[in-house]
């Protein structure tokens, strides 16, 4: 795995954004900082591999996450996708790199159009991409939902008479309709309750193993980015803290931060828990 | 919003409990037939009228509704139950032309201004922001004053204006639709610009414009037939709901139903189209922009 | 831990239904929980499990097309369901106190943080303006947010998600109730801020001798501060019991399901999977008969379909519905226990 090209490398990327003054404050002239939300990120995903982005609500993941395809436009540094520019790409070329690079939103329930049937957005997405078998659309939906473990007959329901995880795994079912070789999870399980939480978890590791696809994993809960990233990139306030495989930042914690995010994890107070 | 609504938003019931389209509200489904009813008696007016827009009948002025004279006669002998089918006709008529091209147009000017932004999207909002302005009245009379009364002046002078109305409702929820999770979805997926904004966002924006149709539209029937009354709308003798109503009024304490009758019609028609309008609203709100039933959201 | 016997709130046979236009919608089939003065409960449950409504139907706060279809309320003795208008009203203002998910949506925003905590102690008790003023600043400083005097001035956009929950828990504990619900109080938070609100809720507990009752879906979060835990699936409470009993020998199937499929940081590295309860929970609408938890157990048997959902004691203060017990022999062997955590 490593050694080989990477699938993805991301090298000093910086994203900022300038604050909103009020008219009082521009008036006043005040000094206000613009906010690094990235700072000089650099990192590489390989094929194969699930790479656990871990940081606290405001460091900057999902600004990252989104700059990598684009969604925002990142300010510094370079973007390549299997050694294509990224950030030069424009058009049509722009659209078929990020067919490549596939994202999965966090909520359920904004992240699907709420008044299309599952089966036509899962066929839209296979018909704009040319995807091989999306000619016949009743077929390729339902390979689509099979590998979501989704029966054939959620094709015809409205994400509204889903559940959260139902909803999840169609966003997964779009995302891999169009063939790529990313996933971007930007907290993709974190809106949903831990039973079901845990079965999303097990399809991305299905996903990973069955399909080969490189999974780029967010998420600000280090226990779940455990059970399923190979190797770990710890973010704060944009910058990268530490990064390595999953097992050795977890046991061996470099960075103070590290330290102090593995401390911070819950543990259940068991001995006389609160009334001593 | 309907108790159920809250309660989803809240996670106390699961969302996926609720029921389809068929669930139309009674509210919704009284104010379509009420519609449904008048827009076809002005369809049919020429196949259902008993006569002519333009009976005269000298013999027969002013007689009280009867079996022959459904809603009685008026000062010129002529059946108002037969006028007022031409007028629903020539009514109705001009305010689906007056109301839903100008929606048409705003809703995609808005839509498309409200998810680019910049330059564009600040001309436009001051364009409409100027339209809004103007005093409605004022303008249509204008307008008349140019090209002379009839309905051609409210053909033009109307649909002017009436694309400002729904390209603001169209950009602000554009504002908010382009950040939704879904819409960045199809952009992710590589989706062109043109699909996103017209297959997955505009249809997402129709809806807060249909409901203000409903209501748009009684107030265009109501500036038609205020435009009759003071006599630079529709031109006698075509049959036209203000005008009837104006030449009753001179005989509204002894024939009252000349005015009251045709009237009423307006009445129902506003009935109609609000009930319309506010069950299309309470019922389905929860199908377009979606409330997100995360904590930090909402 | 308390002594006392007479338990500040009792629940039994909570039953809450709606009639909506598709069906009767039970969202709360059978719940009876009782607490003790001072102690502090957790219970927690997944989405639809009827833990929001078990703590709403306690205040009568359940949303209009709700019914309280069967169950008895105590609270010190008195029967909350046959309150009146004007003692409910002094019940909820005085006797119980409670905090909600998302304090931004519960705190009005063009109000000053002070003016709105000083309109609570004007209200319920007739304070004046001055006296009631000083007294939300003492307040504040009791919730732990530092510089009360000038933070009252701020508005709640200028506060943290923390210090906001610490202004919405002052606003539920003015009245120094005996009972308080917080349902979800730490979801919107990070982690250090949730250990914070945690640990004064803790506090607070123990100053006042307050019951808590918390609600959860997060068994991090109950395992942190509460002394027993209810677990509650498909509108039953499924198992009682002290944190270490559910957490290293729970009885029921769903309880232990729940556990196994936490994440581990233990298990970065490791190609280990969580094991998965299969299937999806029940909808309200649906009725299933005998155990609710059966169509998804591993270990369901041929009677389970006819069984009630009522809770047995496996000992004492540990109690759970299922009346298979597949995990009772398992445990008597210390090393072949099934779902322990390590």
């Amino acid at each position: 795995m490593t050694g080989a090209a990477p699938l993805l490398r991301l090298e000093g990327l910086t994203k900022t954004f300038a604050l909103r003054r009020s008219v009082g404050e521009r008036v006043g002239r005040s000094q206000v900082e613009p906010t690094r939300a990235v700072d000089d990120f650099s990192f590489t995903l390989h094929h194969g591999e699930i790479l656990g982005l871990a940081g606290e609500s405001g460091s900057g993941k999902t600004t990252l996450a989104r700059c990598i395809i684009r969604l925002i436009e990142p300010d510094a540094g370079t973007i390549e996708l299997d050694g294509i520019d990224v950030r030069a790409a424009r058009g049509r070329q722009l659209r078929e790199l990020r067919r490549r690079m596939q994202m999965v939103f966090q909520d359920p329930y904004s992240s699907l159009n709420p008044r299309m049937t599952v089966g036509a957005a899962l066929h839209e997405a296979g018909r704009v991409h040319h995807r091989p078998g999306s000619e016949n659309g009743e077929q390729f939906v339902r390979d689509a939902l099979e590998r979501v473990h989704l029966s054939a007959g959620t094709a015809k329901r409205r994400p509204r008479e889903l559940s959260g995880g139902q909803r999840q795994r169609v966003a997964v079912a779009r995302a891999l309709a169009v063939g790529p070789e990313v996933l971007i999870a930007d907290e993709a399980v974190s809106a949903l309750d831990v039973s079901v939480q845990a079965q999303l978890l097990n399809l991305f590791l299905d996903l990973r193993d069955e399909l080969g696809v490189a999974i780029l994993f967010v998420a600000h809960q280090l226990a779940v980015i455990a059970e399923v990233a190979d190797r770990v990139a710890i973010m704060n306030r944009g910058r990268l803290i530490e990064i390595g495989d999953a097992a050795d930042v977890f046991a061996n914690p470099q960075d103070d931060y590290t330290k102090s995010l593995l401390a911070a994890h819950p543990r259940p107070r068991l001995s006389g828990a609160a009334s001593s | 919003m309907s108790t159920i609504d809250l309660l989803e938003q809240q996670g106390v019931v699961p969302s996926r409990t609720r029921p389809g389209l068929r669930g139309l509200s009674r509210e919704t489904k009284i104010g379509a037939g009420i519609l449904a009813v008048l827009f076809l008696a002005g369809l049919l007016a020429p196949l259902i009228a008993p006569y002519g827009q333009n009976q005269l009948n000298f013999t027969d002025i002013y007689s009280a509704p009867s079996l022959s004279h459904v809603m009685g006669t008026d000062g010129a002998g002529r059946d108002v139950f037969s006028r007022t089918l031409y007028a629903l006709r020539l009514d109705l008529g001009i305010v689906v032309l007056v109301t839903y091209p100008p929606l048409v147009i705003g809703v995609f000017a808005g839509a498309v201004a409200g998810y680019f932004g910049g330059i564009f999207d600040a001309v436009l909002a001051r364009i409409v922001d100027v339209m809004i302005a103007l005093p409605f009245l004022v303008l249509i009379i204008a307008v008349i004053a140019i090209v002379g009364p009839g309905i051609k002046g409210i053909l033009i002078g109307v649909p002017l204006v009436a694309w400002a109305l729904y390209a603001r409702l169209s950009r602000s929820g554009m504002l908010v639709l382009r950040e939704q999770p879904f819409i960045l979805a199809t952009v992710a997926l590589g989706y062109t610009t043109r699909r996103t904004i017209l297959r997955h966002a505009v249809p997402n924006l129709m809806r807060s414009s249909l409901i203000y149709s409903t209501l748009d539209m009684v107030v265009n029937l109501l500036l038609l037939s205020s435009l009759a009354y003071l006599g630079l709308g529709a031109q006698p003798p075509s049959a036209e709901l203000g005008s009837i109503i104006a030449d009753g009024q001179s005989a509204l304490l002894t024939a009252w139903w000349v005015a009251t009758l045709p009237g009423l019609v307006v009445v129902l028609f506003g009935i109609g189209a609000l009930l319309l309008g506010d069950g299309l609203s309470d019922g389905r709100l929860k199908g377009t922009l979606p409330c997100a039933s995360l904590p930090s959201r909402c | 831990m308390r002594l006392t016997s007479e338990p500040v709130l009792s629940i039994e046979g909570r039953r809450v239904e709606f009639d909506m236009p598709f069906g009767r919608l039970v969202a709360l089939r059978d719940a009876s929980l009782s607490i003790r003065p001072g102690e502090i409960v957790g219970l927690v449950g997944e989405t639809g499990s009827g833990k929001t409504l078990v703590c709403r139907s306690v205040m009568r706060l359940v949303p209009a097309r709700g019914r309280i279809a069967a169950g008895r309320i105590t609270f010190g003795g008195r029967d909350v369901l046959a309150m009146s208008t004007r003692e409910l009203r002094d019940f909820r203002a005085h006797d119980v106190g409670m905090v909600f998910q998302d304090p931004f949506s519960t705190l009005n925003p063009v109000l000053r943080i002070g003016n709105q905590v000083a309109e609570t102690l004007r209200v319920n008790f007739g304070l004046k303006k001055a006296e009631a003023q000083a007294q939300a600043v003492a307040l504040l400083r009791d919730v732990g947010i530092p510089n009360p005097e000038r933070r009252a001035l701020s508005y709640p956009h200028e506060f943290s998600g923390g210090m906001r929950q610490r202004v919405m828990i002052a606003l539920a504990t003015a009245s120094q109730p005996r009972l308080l619900l917080a349902d979800e109080p730490t979801t919107a938070l990070d982690v250090t801020t949730q250990a914070q609100i945690l640990d004064l809720l803790v506090r607070l507990s123990q100053e006042r001798e307050m019951a808590v009752v918390l609600v959860s879906h997060d068994f991090g979060v109950i395992a942190q501060v509460c002394d027993r835990v209810a677990v509650m699936y498909g509108g039953h409470i499924v198992e009682t019991g002290t944190i270490e009993e559910i957490h290293d020998g729970a009885e029921h199937p769903y309880t232990r399901g729940l556990l196994d499929s936490i994440p581990r940081l233990e298990s970065a590295g490791r190609a280990t999977r969580l094991p998965v309860i299969p299937g999806v929970p029940p909808e309200p609408t649906e009725v299933v008969s005998g155990c609710v938890f059966r169509p998804r157990c591993r270990y369901a048997q041929g009677g389970c379909d006819t069984v009630s959902m009522v809770l047995e004691p496996v000992s004492p203060g540990h109690e759970t519905a299922c009346p298979v017990r597949p995990f009772a022999v398992a445990d008597s062997a210390p090393t072949a226990r099934a779902g322990a955590r390590p």
